[in-house]
């Protein structure tokens, strides 16, 4: 985005979409530099919702970080802390009970089907069909029932734990949430034929923001949108965790990119995700009450990768602990952070008029993204600018070496100098 | 009986505004409006401009970018209006308090009506709240 960010000196016609716009639900600011109808040039701003939570970890013990990665998104608030205790599993090196791991992928399938059919919805809002935003929703809320009746709340369930789950589902209750996943199923026919066929949806999606697989590749996107454009990729898939493996489903690949196809991707994969879910309540069947926590003790020093398929795409986070019960550096790369950028291309085909559809169909989410810089009030340059940043991240990497020694020792390189965009 | 205070408590028309929340609270307050809760049977509307609107609801902590954001929008509310803190980050900053982007709480930036508790709040709980204001607005009146 670096390249947008230097102000054109000729004139030029700017429209700007926030930060309170009355479509968006969160603060984010737009500027479309247009020529007549066309939109020629994307900015986006960011950064009113940056909560400094990377840092905020270092201050939690491990068990209390867990909650706060919750909190970074409230849409994907199960796939942050899957994604986390993936990270501290790999770092510590526990294997998880095999009930746990089908309590958590129902979690995390139950939160894919509540919002893909809240971005169905909020883009039929955007398109200014609202009847689409109100059935989506409508059909959201047996969800959300679901989720409360599993885990006592609609949002932020609070499931994961490091080495397990924290409740366990009963199997007496096995049966109602069968039946409760069944009843999603007419309603999911019903989106599937009343929205693909519908002739104004049709008209405003088809063949707008097309993004193509190869820009599909070029901008890393990951996800739906990548789905979409026919990059097979899917984490859940490709680096199965939890208990994806042990469960029949599949990948749902699209080839043109557009809008259209987007919401294709999305409301197949609500069938898959049903599926995941009636699988994983059969294997719990199976398996004996029992062990749904390792009870992981304590945490060497060392770093762990972990990552997810959030709803949005992949969620990767990465945890470096020095032995003591606190991160010494924790790291969180969301998948909008990929999928926005994509917008750039995508946008700039269209006109003014399917910018909103166009913005929205990546299903952003802003407050997974945030970053933060700043910036010298007098002379509004940046303070930290990317060399800046670069040094002082070797710098600290440099200091947190000495405290820990690697193991096997790590043989440097010869740093090579990265030129940035800034 | 002040005309104006009468008819902010009939038929509220509400602005959202997120300062900085994890969209959760937002996610509920957008719930509100449809079916299963339907607020707008009460006459309970999302206005799309702060100047059409009676309620300020806010989510979230300020932090340095929104908070002077959020003075501008109280600003350009017409009064009397009411301001709605939803969540418990609006109401006391959460964990979010010993964050280096945390500027100060919402309620010293600007007076705040009613402090919906929850993280987020039931749909319940907010139209609770907002009838609870309503209440005391009505008795403030008489």
């Amino acid at each position: 985005m670096g390249e947008f960010q230097v102000e054109d000196k000729k004139k030029q016609t700017i429209i700007p979409i926030g930060p309170y716009h009355p479509l968006q639900e969160e603060a984010e600011y737009f500027k479309l530099y247009v020529e007549g109808e066309k939109v020629t040039k994307l900015d986006i701003e960011l950064g009113y919702q940056h909560r400094g939570i990377e840092k905020l970890c270092e201050t939690r013990h491990f068990d209390q970080v867990v909650f706060l990665v919750e909190r970074i998104c409230g849409i994907c608030s199960c796939s942050h802390p899957f994604a986390h205790v993936n990270a501290v599993e790999d770092l510590c090196g526990v294997d998880v009970p095999i009930r746990a791991k089908y309590i958590r992928c129902i979690i995390a399938e139950l939160e894919r089907l509540h919002s893909h059919l809240l971005w169905l919805g909020l883009a039929g809002h955007f398109l200014g069909y609202n009847t689409v935003w109100m059935w989506a929703w409508k059909y959201r809320e047996p969800v959300l029932d679901i989720c409360e009746f599993i885990t006592g709340n609609r949002n932020h369930y609070a499931m994961f734990k490091i080495g397990g789950v924290r409740q366990d589902i009963d199997n007496n209750d096995i049966p109602q949430i069968n039946k409760m996943c069944d009843d999603l199923i007419p309603a999911l026919d019903m989106f599937k034929g009343a929205v693909m066929d519908d002739p104004v949806i049709h008209a405003r999606t088809k063949g707008v923001g097309i993004l193509t697989k190869q820009e599909a590749i070029d901008y890393c996107v990951v996800g739906p949108t990548a789905r979409a454009s026919g990059v097979d990729i899917d984490v859940r898939r490709d680096d199965p965790c939890a208990a994806y493996p042990l469960v029949d489903w599949k990948v749902i690949v699209t080839p043109n990119g557009d809008v259209f196809d987007k919401v294709v991707v999305r409301v197949l994969e609500m069938y898959e995700s049903v599926k995941i879910i009636k699988g994983c309540l059969e294997g719990l069947k199976k398996e004996p009450k029992g062990e749904i926590d390792a009870k992981v003790k304590s945490f060497p020093p060392g770093e762990g990768i972990g990552h997810y398929e959030a709803p949005r795409g992949e969620v990767f986070h990465y945890v470096l602990s020095d032995g003591a019960n606190r991160p010494a550096r924790y790291k969180v790369r969301a998948p909008s952070y990929m999928n926005i950028p994509s917008n750039q291309v995508a946008c700039t085909r269209g006109t003014i008029s399917d910018a909103a559809i166009t913005l929205a169909a990546v299903d952003p989410c802003y407050c997974c993204t945030e970053r933060s810089a700043v910036l010298d009030e007098k002379t509004n340059k940046k303070i930290f600018g990317w060399e800046d940043l670069l040094r002082l991240s070797q710098e600290k990497t440099e200091r947190i070496k000495k405290r820990i020694p690697l193991n096997p020792p790590f043989v440097p390189t010869e740093p090579t100098s990265v030129k940035g965009e800034y | 009986m002040k005309l104006t205070l009468k008819a902010l408590t009939k038929s509220i028309w509400v602005f959202h505004a997120a300062c900085s929340p994890c969209n959760n609270c937002d996610i509920e307050i957008l719930d509100l409006l449809t079916p299963r809760y339907d607020v707008e049977r009460f006459g309970i509307v999302l206005a799309s401009s702060i100047r059409h609107a009676d309620a300020l609801l806010v989510t979230g902590f300020p932090n340095y970018k929104t908070a002077k954001k959020i003075k501008y929008l109280y600003e350009q509310m017409p009064k009397p209006g009411v301001v709605i803190a939803i969540g418990t980050c609006a109401c006391g900053g959460n964990f979010f308090r010993d964050s280096y982007s945390f500027v100060k709480p919402l309620d010293e930036i600007i007076p705040v009506n009613a402090y919906i508790p929850g993280c987020p709040p039931k749909p319940e709980a907010m139209i609770m709240g907002v009838v609870k204001l309503i209440k005391a607005l009505k008795a403030k009146n008489k």
